[in-house]
């Protein structure tokens, strides 16, 4: 009897700690992932979509980087326009990047119009791995979040570290804050507005400090990124989805858009029968003040600045996209009354931080 | 595949399983699949090279076994009609045969691995020669190197000399064989079993007992803690330190004596606990290569306890046989004769010492800081052996001081430290530079101001509670390895089942958390900064 | 067995060789005392201690070590 029992302990220790410890890495993820909460919100953008999506549909899907989500706002688009809009930008998200965005975004909802920001069509190759996390890692499993880590890794990088964030994120051990203890295991509060991460600092423009761009080795974008380009395209297409390129107002040095390029897209639009609207030369028709809606001296607008851009953008989307207004939808008002509400709220609160600050 | 990555610990898991679910008459071919995926996976072109070294040694082990039998049986069946003196001379011939066909083994398996190692040394030894002379220089070949061909080399020349000694059976099986040479955990960095410890276990059936399969375990978890934690956490500091020696010199490198010592333990140690772990939990004893070595009280105890199994391989096969070889007892008769009793007695085994040596350096390394190293640590145990009457004196005048504890650990840091300074002439770039970093010790005291204000710290790329883990980690690995002096601790926990559960998820958890591997986070890559 | 008790003697004088049964074990012997041992055996008594004779079991005591030179001489 004494053999039996001691068999069983030992059979049942030897289960229960191998059950443990394969499942450790997936039971320590919670608390070592980074949250974006207050530093590095743009790692949430992401995740924040699926919620968005399934509260309401959207005709219009912004898709590109800090150009993107720095530029338009959904609330200002709805109170103007009544137009359901979404954006998915990231930090330094590149074209491989959105067009796997745009394929995630399929799974969820079909736009009427999606709008590209042609900025990191500058971009061949992989820039940075924490750039990629940020993306990718908000991302919902599905084989399109397979394919977009592989064709997004760096080198140093791994598959498997997408899988299991543990093996990425263990180090953090010595820099967790009281942040990732609270939001472990609780939702965290949404850090943007519809994928619009407001900010309302102002640093004026400083022209005059602001070096030349240095001269462009190659004048054609880089094919890989154009070729992604031509994936979306196609996958809109496809869909039945308009396609709008456009440039943000914006252009600081190290990040020039050249004429060249400009050309070239002028080109591709033509060719492909899509629209392309570059705001760089239409700061006035647009009301532009570069001394007041810039957060960084011109490197991205303000808040201030992306209101004036959405209504400007919101009317071309309705009377040359003939997006629909859907202010007599009960349902999508009642949705975007409240991401109105926030959307104020925050504005509101942050002011009164800055003038505080001040 | 390291011993610590996730493939490998994905491969070991399955090889296990699948170990324990065959028939047990196809274990060993399992373990063999194992290995030749195993090596395979390392490098394809790896395997011809361990293929000639298998079949060469195996054939010419039976040739020698076969010759030694029929002589046996010749002589047995003729005993009556041979006279002593004719058995002798029958035996005598029937040896050198044999020493021949071993000999052509050998200069087979050592040239492999001298031409492999040691071409690209040679060639630049040469050209710094001819550059004495001409401007022309030879092109330094690239040739490749088969893992772990100086561990296999020895593992297969040991059981080919054994075989010779008829001190080991030849093996039967060309297989199974192929399996004691390619063992896939010991393969890279040993330990050198012998084949009479390993080969007969091999073949043996092994049914999952809980003791192997728990102490193992444990073991396993327990070198990936001392390599993870410890030796790669510390690494990127030892690299720091010697990559930029005109920076770090005086304080740093007695630091670097410390971390080094360290990483070498945490890596070499960690990484035999992994090896020996998981065999254990194939049920195979493999044989112990380290003893608790930094409680050696002398050099020539430390050799005693540090990588057993090499220290025994040259010590079997090259010092006793060189040290007691013909010539050299002539040389002793010659130099007694001629220099006096008490250096001729010491002259021909001193120059086998400083001659085993000078090879152990080479072994470990083509290049000066190996060679270097090894006739260090041989000067270091003769000059000892010479003092040693003197110690002697000093323990007959001092008997109470010399048996209390703090002599035996006073005896215990001055052999770490002794060792610890020799061994940094593999961390630096080449000799003269160790030599001066090893010196700035004595005349740079501007870097102790670091040690106090903590800036050293940030120097050398670790944070403050960094320095702490590895700290704690460092006292754990201490007090574990001085409670297993005599059970290890591992085979304890394994008679308390609850207790082993819980210290396999601590160690784990531990391991997973604040080991080093992979991408390290750094929070400053994150804030954006460019888009 | 008198003759190489003092032999050994001479190596470490402060070893009781008569009864010590763990020379190599207990590590009273070293790899160079017992190099040192073998060529003043092999010039004492004549005979030639070949490499594969050096084991822990031929040298654990003068016992032992008496017993291989005779078996070596008888041979």
């Amino acid at each position: 009897m004494k053999t039996i029992n001691i068999k069983f302990i030992r059979a049942l220790c030897m289960i229960l700690a191998l059950l443990i410890l394969a499942a450790l890495p997936a039971m320590l993820t919670p608390i070592l992932v980074p949250k974006y909460v207050t530093v590095s919100k743009e790692g949430s953008l992401t995740e924040e979509y699926y919620a968005a999506a399934k509260e309401v549909g959207h005709d219009v899907i912004f898709i590109g980087d800090c150009e993107i989500y720095e530029s338009f706002v959904p609330a200002v688009l709805w109170e103007e326009y009544g137009i359901s809009s979404y954006l998915r930008g990231n930090a330094q998200q590149l074209v491989w990047h959105s067009y796997y965005m745009l394929e995630d975004t399929l799974r969820y909802e079909t736009p009427k119009a999606v709008v590209f920001n042609v900025l990191a069509l500058m971009y061949g190759e992989p820039q940075k791995e924490a750039y990629n996390r940020m993306a990718l890692d908000g991302m919902e499993w599905s084989s399109v979040k397979a394919e977009a880590i592989k064709a997004s890794m760096t080198e140093e990088e791994d598959f498997l570290t997408y899988l299991f964030p543990f093996f990425r994120y263990h180090s953090r051990w010595s820099e967790l804050t009281r942040e990732d203890l609270t939001y472990a295991f609780r939702e965290k509060p949404t850090v943007s507005d519809s994928g619009y991460l407001m900010q309302t600092a102002v640093e004026p423009e400083d022209l005059a400090n602001q070096p030349t761009p240095s001269p462009l080795l190659d004048p054609n974008l880089p094919e890989t990124a154009m070729g992604y380009l031509d994936r979306m395209t196609a996958l809109c297409k496809e869909k039945g989805i308009e396609l709008i390129l456009i440039k943000a107002p914006t252009n600081y040095f190290r990040y020039h858009w050249y004429d060249e390029w400009d050309a070239q897209i002028v080109d591709y639009a033509a060719t492909h029968g899509l629209a392309y609207y570059n705001f760089m030369d239409e700061k006035e028709a647009i009301g532009l003040d570069m001394s007041k809606d810039t957060y960084d001296a011109g490197i991205h607008l303000n808040v201030y600045g992306a209101e004036k851009l959405s209504r400007y953008f919101g009317a071309i989307l309705r009377d040359i996209h003939e997006i629909p207004d859907r202010r007599s939808d009960d349902a999508a008002c009642d949705v975007w009354r409240s991401r109105v509400i926030t959307y104020h709220a925050r504005k509101a609160d942050m002011e009164a931080q800055n003038q505080k600050q001040s | 595949m390291t011993l610590t990555s996730f493939p490998f610990l994905v491969f070991a898991a399955v090889t296990v399983l699948v170990y324990y679910l065959v028939p047990k008459k196809g274990q060993w071919m399992v373990l063999l699949t194992a290995s030749t995926l195993f090596y395979g996976a390392a490098g394809g072109w790896y395997l011809p090279f361990i293929l000639v070294t298998i079949l060469s040694t195996f054939l010419i082990a039976r040739m020698i076994a076969n010759h030694a039998g029929r002589d046996e049986a010749y002589i047995a069946a003729h005993k009556a009609e041979l006279s002593k003196e004719e058995r002798k001379a029958y035996k005598a011939a029937g040896k050198k045969k044999r020493f021949r066909m071993l000999v052509w083994g050998l200069v087979l398996n050592f040239g492999i691995l001298a031409v492999l190692k040691y071409t690209g040394f040679t060639v630049s030894v040469i050209n710094d020669v001819m550059g004495l002379f001409t401007e022309s220089r030879l092109d330094i070949p690239s040739l490749i190197l088969p893992l772990g061909i100086s561990f296999y080399t020895f593992r297969s020349t040991a059981y080919l000399i054994d075989v010779y000694r008829g001190k080991a059976r030849a093996a039967g099986n060309l297989g199974k064989y192929a399996l004691f040479i390619s063992f896939f955990p010991a393969v890279m960095q040993g330990p050198i079993c012998r084949y009479n410890d390993l080969a007969e276990q091999l073949e043996t059936p092994h049914s999952p007992e809980w003791s192997n399969l728990s102490a193992g375990l444990l073991r396993v978890l327990w070198g990936m803690f001392k390599k993870l934690v410890v030796a790669d956490t510390l690494m990127g500091a030892v690299k720091t330190i010697v990559s930029a020696p005109e920076d770090f010199g005086g304080m740093y490198v007695l630091l670097l004596i410390i971390l080094y010592s360290a990483v070498i333990y945490g890596d070499f140690t960690g990484g035999i606990d992994i090896t020996i772990g998981l065999s254990r939990m194939l049920g195979l004893r493999l044989t112990e290569n380290f003893n608790r070595p930094f409680s050696s009280r002398s050099t020539a105890e430390y050799w005693n306890r540090w990588h057993i199994t090499m220290g025994s391989w040259f010590t079997d096969y090259v010092f006793y046989p060189l040290s007691i070889c013909n010539s050299m007892q002539k040389l002793t008769k010659w130099s007694r004769a001629h220099l006096g009793k008490a250096i001729g007695m010491r002259f021909p085994v001193y120059l086998a010492t400083l001659f085993t040596w000078f090879l152990t350096g080479l072994w470990h390394g083509a290049s000066w800081n190996f060679i270097v190293w090894g006739l260090l640590n041989g000067v270091i145990i003769l000059v000892s052996r010479e003092l040693e009457p003197l110690y002697g004196k000093f323990r007959k005048k001092f008997p109470r001081l010399t048996a209390s504890p703090f002599y035996g650990g006073f005896c215990c840091v001055r052999t770490f430290f002794l060792m610890g300074a020799v061994r940094i002439l593999d961390c630096y770039r080449d000799v003269p530079v160790t030599f001066k970093a090893f010196g700035s010790m004595f005349y740079d005291f501007s870097h102790w101001g670091d040690l106090l204000d903590g800036s050293f710290m940030d120097k050398l790329g670790l944070t403050l509670p960094v320095w702490i883990l590895v700290g704690m980690a460092t006292v754990l690995i201490f007090f574990i390895s001085r409670a297993g002096k005599e059970t290890p601790v591992a085979d304890r926990l394994s008679a308390r089942p609850v207790l082993w559960t819980l210290a396999c998820l601590g160690l784990a958890l531990v391991v997973l958390i604040f080991g080093s591997y992979g991408i390290g986070f750094d929070a400053g890559a994150f804030i954006y900064t460019t888009f | 067995m008198n003759e190489l008790i003092q032999i050994l003697t001479e190596l470490h004088d402060d070893v009781d060789f008569a009864n010590e049964t763990g020379l190599v074990e207990n590590g009273i012997l070293n790899s160079l005392d017992i190099v040192t041992l073998i060529t003043e055996i092999n010039d004492r008594f004549d005979v030639q201690i070949p490499a594969e004779e050096i084991m822990p079991e031929n040298f654990d005591s003068a016992e032992a070590l008496w017993a291989l030179i005779t078996r070596l001489d008888e041979d």
